[in-house]
């Protein structure tokens, strides 16, 4: 490479950087502005000019909506139902993974194929009847009517098949060959593992469940129920609209799941591209 | 050596059975049920009485199906190819920095995309506000007047579509990232070597060799904004609903407010057949991709 192209490639290399740079400012600016305006009070909120910091900085809204909403109880609901649908399809698909990876039985090729179409079945056209199977059932307004048609993310099965796939056959020849039981290789030999690769997958499960929305909203009617991203749309009453007090609002849905994503940002972006079938 | 063949049956479907009795409740079940109560009179609780194609016939005479049907794909040309060139290009610069300056600059440009939806739709809801949103002035430079954005049926799409691709590109930024990065560095040496510049570079290695990756996030995204509900149906509450109805939300509608389970049911059939056909079509279109490599 001569000196010109190397020059050429540095100045280029510098604007992509200054562009890059000030654009991801641009892109995060709403989620700054958002924060910054439940900061401030309700009158300087409304201001016709820009201000980017608070002049009188208060967290009265956060104080408000802490005591006067029941966000409490939307957080244990939230966490409840998300822990519920992490912990069950974890287990369940951790499981049937294994056995469609390394067992032989009656049935496995109707299995595989039951997960790779439920994989294209859009549950949004489910609601009608899964609305009415939770009604059947008795569950509307209960954690179990909101974990249990949430509980399908046949993705995490693909995952975990493929995770056992790739495990060398030797592991499970020399465990047979020990006399370890099914059960035995299963928990001693391949879960230990697969930690790593399981921690991921149930930080992103948790993360999508705390998000989700139309199921909760639709299973939910009694406000002491609901979870967090659909109570906070319900916040405003009947004396008009306190954007400040909504925003502080919105902060502490996004609050819990922000904060995942920062403390296991490797977890999390090795599960997202994993789950898109990419190997991370 | 031995296998026990019979032992390892019995281990095998203990080990399955938890997870077939979820999915035969909650997805085998329903998924039968949608089809039968598409051809019923049902309420949204309770059984109906069985009307043949009726629905169906009904759905090719229904404006409002015709509207939703045509809202759902503008949104999905809105959102997917723009949603999927931004995710690119910044990918294309985030994968060029380095150090604490990239986890940062990732960071801000995945951040949004693990929020709840109701939390970008209050976040946006206030930027856009016609009093007082500070999107508002954005509009203000450039000479656009000022319009009360999700009240106004020309601006609620394309706004809508923008703040979705703000929401989602965190994903599809991350496979592109992903991809990036397994292109083997040696293959960019050899062309700085051969005096290549960047444009030819992107043209000539980055772009043929990450188009199995932009294949997979335009058929991920395409699918994913077919299902298009709640940003819509948030943003449209005190606007003009029935006229930016999507598909979901018309679903939702005809069971949930109109309770007419059976057609609802209908209007689901319709929309599941479009995403199992694309979604066929996509896996042959990555299968190809993926033998061509």
């Amino acid at each position: 490479m001569n000196y010109a192209a190397i020059q050429r490639w540095n100045l280029f290399g510098g604007i992509a950087t200054v562009l890059t740079v000030l654009f991801a400012l641009i892109w995060a600016f709403p989620l700054y502005w958002g924060v910054i305006s439940s900061l401030k009070p309700e009158d300087e909120v409304i201001r016709p000019y820009i201000e980017l910091w608070p002049e009188n900085l208060t967290f009265d809204h956060y104080v408000g909506t802490l005591f006067n909403t029941q966000i409490g109880i939307w957080y244990l609901n939230s966490i409840g139902v998300a822990v519920g649908v992490t912990v069950i399809t974890i287990i369940t698909s951790m499981f049937c993974g294994y056995a469609l990876s390394q067992l032989q039985f009656p049935g496995k090729k109707v299995l595989w194929w039951l997960i790779l179409a439920s994989f294209m079945v859009p549950t949004q056209t489910l609601i009608i009847n899964h609305f009415e199977l939770m009604a059947g059932l008795g569950l509307l307004n209960t954690w179990a009517g909101m974990i249990l048609p949430q509980l399908i993310h046949p993705v995490i099965i693909i995952v975990y098949k493929q995770f056992f796939d790739n495990v060398p056959k030797d592991f499970r020849e020399a465990a047979v060959m020990d006399n370890a039981s099914e059960w035995r290789i299963l928990f001693k030999v391949f879960m230990p593992m697969n930690w790593g690769i399981t921690t991921a997958l149930a930080i992103v499960c948790f993360i999508w469940t705390w998000n989700a929305f139309l199921w909760p909203f639709l299973a939910v009617t009694k406000s002491e129920m609901m979870t967090v991203p659909v109570g906070i749309t319900q916040v405003n009453d009947n004396f008009g609209v306190y954007y400040a007090r909504q925003l502080a609002a919105a902060v502490l849905a996004g609050l819990p799941v922000a904060l995942t994503y920062l403390i296991f940002q490797k977890q999390v972006t090795r599960a997202i591209t994993l789950s898109a079938g990419i190997k991370g | 050596m031995l296998r026990n063949a019979s032992k390892e049956t019995v281990v095998a479907l203990l080990l399955i059975a938890p997870f077939i009795a979820v999915y035969g409740l909650v997805f085998v079940y329903p998924t039968i049920q949608m089809f039968i109560t598409s051809f019923t009179d049902a309420p949204l609780i309770g059984d109906g009485k069985w009307v043949g194609f009726e629905n169906y016939t009904r759905l090719a005479k229904d404006s409002k199906y015709t509207l939703s049907l045509w809202n759902t794909f503008y949104f999905v040309l809105l959102s997917v190819i723009p949603g999927t060139a931004i995710a690119l290009l910044v990918a294309l610069g985030v994968s060029r920095l380095s150090g604490w300056l990239q986890s940062t600059v990732l960071a801000l440009f995945f951040l949004p995309y693990i929020l709840p939806v109701t939390v970008v739709y209050l976040i946006w809801d206030w930027v856009m506000n016609y009093q007082f949103g500070v999107g508002m002035h954005v509009l203000d430079f450039f000479g656009i007047p000022r319009a009360p954005v999700f009240k106004t049926v020309t601006w609620f799409m394309p706004v809508v579509a923008l703040v979705t691709i703000w929401w989602t590109a965190g994903f599809s930024f991350l496979l592109f990232l992903a991809g990036l990065r397994s292109i083997p560095p040696e293959i960019y040496e050899a062309a700085a070597l051969d005096n290549s510049g960047p444009w030819m570079t992107f043209r000539k290695i980055t772009w043929p060799l990450l188009w199995p990756v932009t294949a997979l996030v335009m058929t991920i995204q395409l699918i994913l904004q077919l299902k298009i509900f709640d940003q819509v149906y948030l943003f449209s509450t005190g606007g003009r609903p029935n006229d930016t109805l999507v598909m979901v939300q018309y679903i939702f509608n005809r069971a949930f407010v109109n309770d007419q389970g059976g057609r609802a049911a209908a209007i689901a059939v319709t929309l599941f057949l479009i995403v199992i056909i694309i979604s066929v079509f996509q896996y042959q279109l990555l299968r190809f991709a993926g033998s061509r490599q």
